[in-house]
């Protein structure tokens, strides 16, 4: 995968998470991910086409994600209901956006479908382009996340 | 010139979570008469059925994108002069040129705070009303 994608979903998810929760999620160190498995208990998974093809994934651990959008509401939402599913859709729907955004300053222009949120317990993640994946692994004081990312440059002809 | 708070909001959004946000945000604002739709189809419908002030729209919906809204309500003799702010996390310049073209009032990227939607809110009225 083109390592110039890492750092706009890196900075997309800590943008997005800190205006729209007020939560500052730290970023570790990335590596690679041969399986389908997903590493967290609900997923947002959001197509690319484009510049680029593959698809995004947020994965959340269901502490990570209650706080999340519970700052996100304003009110206190203990379990994993329509709410957070609905909240897991659009996190991954705004940080796609602004991944795509700051892709375009590098001369990529990358669309992006509407998402679909899985959840439970050892769920996978299918990635449209198959084959491994990059994960930026996230901490925040509730617990952690991940950026699930599957991409690569469609070459010109 | 100070902004009429009792204005009638119609937010949509596909995502409800964001319809919840947002109507949040306005309250913060002093915005409290707030309708809602989950898509561009139910939008007018609304539109249609009850008089509304402003309005706040996703891009990307099923059915009817919010672009394709602005264009209906554009094209609506009875809508065309509604205020329409778009407020997505379609950010491509590509997308704006298009908005623009197509008639919207302004144009907000996801994420904001309070504070942008807000003053995007009132810089409209206040323009309109000049």
């Amino acid at each position: 995968m083109d390592v110039r994608f890492i750092n706009p979903f890196l900075n997309g998810t800590v943008q997005v998470l800190k205006t729209m929760a007020f939560v500052e999620p730290r970023a570790g160190k990335p590596f690679l991910k041969k399986d389908s498995l997903a590493r967290g208990d609900i997923s947002g998974i959001i197509g690319l086409t484009g510049a680029a093809r593959g698809s995004l994934a947020l994965s959340f651990s269901e502490s990570s994600i209650l706080k999340i959008v519970s700052n996100m509401l304003g009110e206190e939402i203990k379990t994993l209901n329509g709410d957070i599913k609905d909240a897991v859709g659009e996190i991954t729907n705004m940080v796609s956006g602004a991944a795509r955004k700051e892709l375009e300053t590098l001369g990529l222009n990358i669309t992006a479908a509407i998402p679909t949120v899985v959840a439970g317990k050892d769920h996978s993640i299918s990635h449209v382009l198959g084959g491994p994946s990059i994960i930026i692994p996230f901490e925040t004081p509730q617990g952690p996340f991940v950026v699930d990312i599957c991409i690569n440059a469609v070459e010109r002809r | 010139m100070s902004v009429n708070k009792n204005l009638k909001i119609l937010i949509v959004d596909d995502f409800a979570t964001m319809r919840k946000v947002i109507r949040n945000l306005l309250k913060q604002g002093g915005f409290e008469n707030v309708v809602e739709a989950e898509d561009g189809v139910a939008a007018l419908k609304v539109l249609k059925s009850q008089q509304v002030d402003f309005i706040i729209s996703d891009w990307n919906m099923p059915n009817m994108s919010g672009l394709e809204l602005l264009k209906a309500v554009r094209g609506d003799d009875e809508l065309k002069a509604l205020p329409f702010l778009m407020v997505t996390a379609e950010a491509l310049k590509d997308n704006v040129v298009a908005a623009v073209k197509a008639g919207v009032s302004n144009y907000i990227v996801k994420p904001f705070t309070a504070e942008v939607l807000n003053e995007k809110i009132e810089k409209i009225v206040k323009s309109l009303a000049a």
